[in-house]
Order: structure tokens, then sequence, then C-alpha cells
């Protein structure tokens, strides 16, 4: 097949997607199609996107492709759809911030790093699908062990679990003022 | 006072530890611990007048920081002080510089491209409405911290005068809803300048606290040791430099 094909080929799949698609699925609908070309031809597709002043983004998230809006855009889309905020408070942030760097781990775990009851925060978040039990820890009273979902990697916009930036050390801390809370803004991002 | 509003706090000791080294510009350390320990009491106090719900771990905690305090006030080299008591403070001040990464981690994922905030997908569109995810960028403590400003003001309440206070949380709820109307937005503080006793000042903050938990209300804050800014969170939502010329209608809100 041509290039260009099954560059068209490819759009019209990551457009239908619900959720991100593996390479192994593309593969498995692009048969014949080597693992090598579909790979340079996504590579391709992304910069297209990102250097064309286009409204649509290739993100690579929860272990597939997956099209996305480009955020610049966000406003706008929220306007269509009128968005109405639904928040996550600064303690089921911080929570499952834990549970992303120490999983599996088990609610008192997390309540010993944060000191405090996080028996509803942790509700939350299986609720919102952030988090789920993924085990039990064999010690006296088999606790749940919690761990993260894929819908926690879509929601972070991350590749997998390694993508999470390193936690920093904490020595780091010992020697200055913690620094500054960033309040959420869109100008700030990280790469994404 | 007999009102009752009976607010979560899913904040605990360490969070209020963090912030008040935080705002003091400290770095954390045991004789920092030691120097906040009256800070940390008066906000426990304030948290208990606004009757909020708080954990039996900061009282905890306030033993602790007055265990800790206690020692830093005695001569050093006696003997007296054994193994375990150096350990205390020196676990709390592991506890909180593990913490304090934590805290820094839930930053760096805030700062992600989100979906449904930042980024959304087809999917998103048919399925989830009304669900785009957003991070309260105030915490309690912040606001309590404005609140004790606020309260620095006034004198303590030494005399108790038999006066039928006219204001309720209901009553000041709907104040500052119709404040909120006619300003659009408020710096947190500025809603204080016509209270005239500490009760009234109090029975505001209430207000703003049920308005922000029943989601009626914004809390916004600049910078993080800025100015704390309301809005009204049922207002439509109009995205900076929006097209509002296209002349297309949103209603049905």
């Amino acid at each position: 097949m041509e290039r260009e094909r099954v560059k068209s080929i490819l759009e019209s799949l990551l457009f239908v997607a619900v959720e991100p698609i593996s390479a192994r699925r593309i593969e498995e609908v692009l048969d014949g199609v080597e693992r090598k070309e579909i790979a340079s031809i996504l590579d391709e597709l992304r910069n297209e996107y990102e250097s064309g002043g286009r409204g649509i983004r290739l993100a690579e998230v929860a272990g597939g492709y997956q099209l996305r809006t480009a955020s610049e855009n966000a406003d706008w889309v929220k306007k269509l759809h009128q968005l109405k905020p639904q928040r996550l408070s600064r303690a089921t942030l911080e929570t499952l911030a834990i549970v992303a760097y120490r999983q599996p781990i088990t609610r008192a775990e997390i309540e010993k790093i944060r000191g405090v009851d996080v028996g509803a925060v942790l509700a939350t978040l299986v609720e919102r699908r952030l988090v789920r039990v993924v085990a039990r820890k064999d010690v006296p009273g088999k606790p749940f062990l919690y761990g993260t979902t894929p819908e926690f990697l879509e929601t972070f916009s991350l590749k997998d679990l390694s993508q999470l930036p390193t936690l920093k050390e904490a020595e780091q801390f010992a020697q200055s003022p913690p620094p500054e809370a960033t309040p959420p803004s869109s100008e700030e991002k990280a790469e994404g | 006072m007999t009102f009752k509003v009976q607010q979560e706090v899913f904040e605990g000791p360490l969070d209020l530890l963090l912030h008040l080294i935080k705002k003091n510009e400290v770095a954390i350390t045991e004789i920092s611990l030691a120097a906040i320990t009256e800070q940390y009491l008066a906000t426990l106090e304030l948290m208990q007048t606004l009757n909020l719900n708080v954990a039996g771990e900061f009282l905890v905690m306030a033993a602790t920081l007055i265990h800790i305090k206690s020692r830093t006030l005695l001569p050093p080299g006696d003997d007296g002080d054994d193994d375990a008591e150096e350990d205390s403070a020196g676990d709390l001040v592991q506890q909180l510089l593990e913490y304090q990464r934590f805290k820094e981690a839930a930053r760096a994922l805030e700062s992600r491209e989100l979906l449904r905030r930042d980024v959304f997908t087809r999917e998103a569109a048919a399925e989830d409405r009304e669900e785009t995810v957003e991070f309260a960028a105030v915490s309690l403590f912040d606001l309590l911290s404005a609140l004790r400003d606020v309260l620095a003001r006034w004198p303590a309440d030494t005399v108790h005068e038999v006066v039928l206070e006219k204001a309720s949380v209901r009553d000041k709820m709907a104040f500052i809803l119709d404040y909120l109307r006619r300003c659009g937005r408020a710096v947190f503080q500025s809603l204080f300048d016509e209270a005239t006793s500490r009760l009234e000042v109090v029975v505001l903050f209430l207000a703003v606290l049920e308005l922000v938990r029943i989601r009626a209300l914004r809390v916004w804050q600049e910078v993080p040791t800025g100015p704390i800014e309301l809005e009204l969170a049922a207002a439509p939502f109009i995205p900076p430099e929006a097209p509002e010329e296209t002349g297309m209608d949103r209603d049905g809100t």
C-alpha cells in the first residue's frame, strides 16, 4: 500500500476511535504494513497537526494514540458544550499523587503520609475512576491496595506511569522554603 | 453561636503546618516548627470557634508541637533528654519533607494538559457533559489566614453585650451573592468592610465557606500570598477574548 494511502487510513482510524488505540491494534487493522512505517507515519501526522496551526493534536496517552483538541482552544470547546467545572480539591489531588507514586498502597499508608483520614477523598477518586482497588495486601486484615487507572493516564496526558515526573528528593526542600504554589493557569503547561 | 455549618475538612495538621511554614517563609526544621507553634494553635482555636470539623489529629499535633517548643526553651546539653524525644521532632520534620514532595508532585500533575480542562476528545463531548476538571486554587488554610487578618482588626470581645445579632449565615449568603452579582468579583477582605462585630465577621466567613461548599462561589488567588478573590460560580462561562460578535446564542442555563 502506498504511504499516503496508509496515512489517510490511519487518520480515519484515529478519528473514529473513542479510546486511545494501541500500536498493536493499529498493526492488526493495517495488516501487512510494517510497524516501523506505522510509527513513522504517526510521527508525520503528529508533526503536521502541531506545525500546521491546526486545532487537533495527536497525543500518546495511556499506551495508545488519541486525537485531542489543541489546549489553546479549551475555552471555546468548553463554551460549545457549556461544560461546568467539576473540581478536584487540593486534598484529592495530593492523595492522587501519593497513590500514583507509591502504588500499590493501602489507605493506612496514605494516611501515614498525609497525617489525616483519607476515606472520603479516596472514595471520590475511586468514583471518578482515577484510582481503583488493585489487590489486597497480605498482612493481617488484608487491606485493599490502591493503584491508578488507565483513566488516570488519560486525564493527565501520560503515556504510561514511567512518564510521571520524578519525585524531588526530600533534601532539596530541607535547605530552602517550600516552593510557592502555582495557581492553575492555562499558560503554564508541561510538555503534555 | 447556635448555627452549625458542618464543613468537612480534608486537610490535616500537616497541611496546616506546611501552610504556616510557607507563609512565614522558613525552612522545614525543628526550630521553625517551634516558632510557628503559636500560629498553629491560634488557627486551631479559630477552626473550633467556627465549628469546623476538627479532626483529632489536629489536637495530637498540637501536643507534639508544644512538646517540641518546650524542648527548645530548655537549656541545651542536659542529659535529661532521651532519644525518644529527640526522634519525635526529627520524625515530624521528615514527615513534613516527605509530604512536601507529594504536594509538589500534585502541583506538577495539575500543570499537565488535563483531559476535559485543557484538551478534549470526541468522546468527552458526547458523554461527559458538565464535567470539566478543575482544581480549587485556595486551601481552607489560606482562607483561615485571611480571616485571622480580618479579625485582627477587631479587639477581642471582652464585654458581652446582649444585642440580638441580625446576621444569620443564610442572610449573609444572600448578601454575598447579591454583592457579587453587582460587582462580579470581589477581594475576600473587602466583604468584611461593613461588618460591625467579630461575630458578624465570623458569620460572613461561614457564609463564604457554605457558598464554596455548595459550589455557588469560586475562590481564587492569583499569587500564593496575594489577595484572595471571590466570584460567582454560577455565572455563565465567558472565555477571555471570546468571539462574542459571532452572535451565537448560549441560553438554556
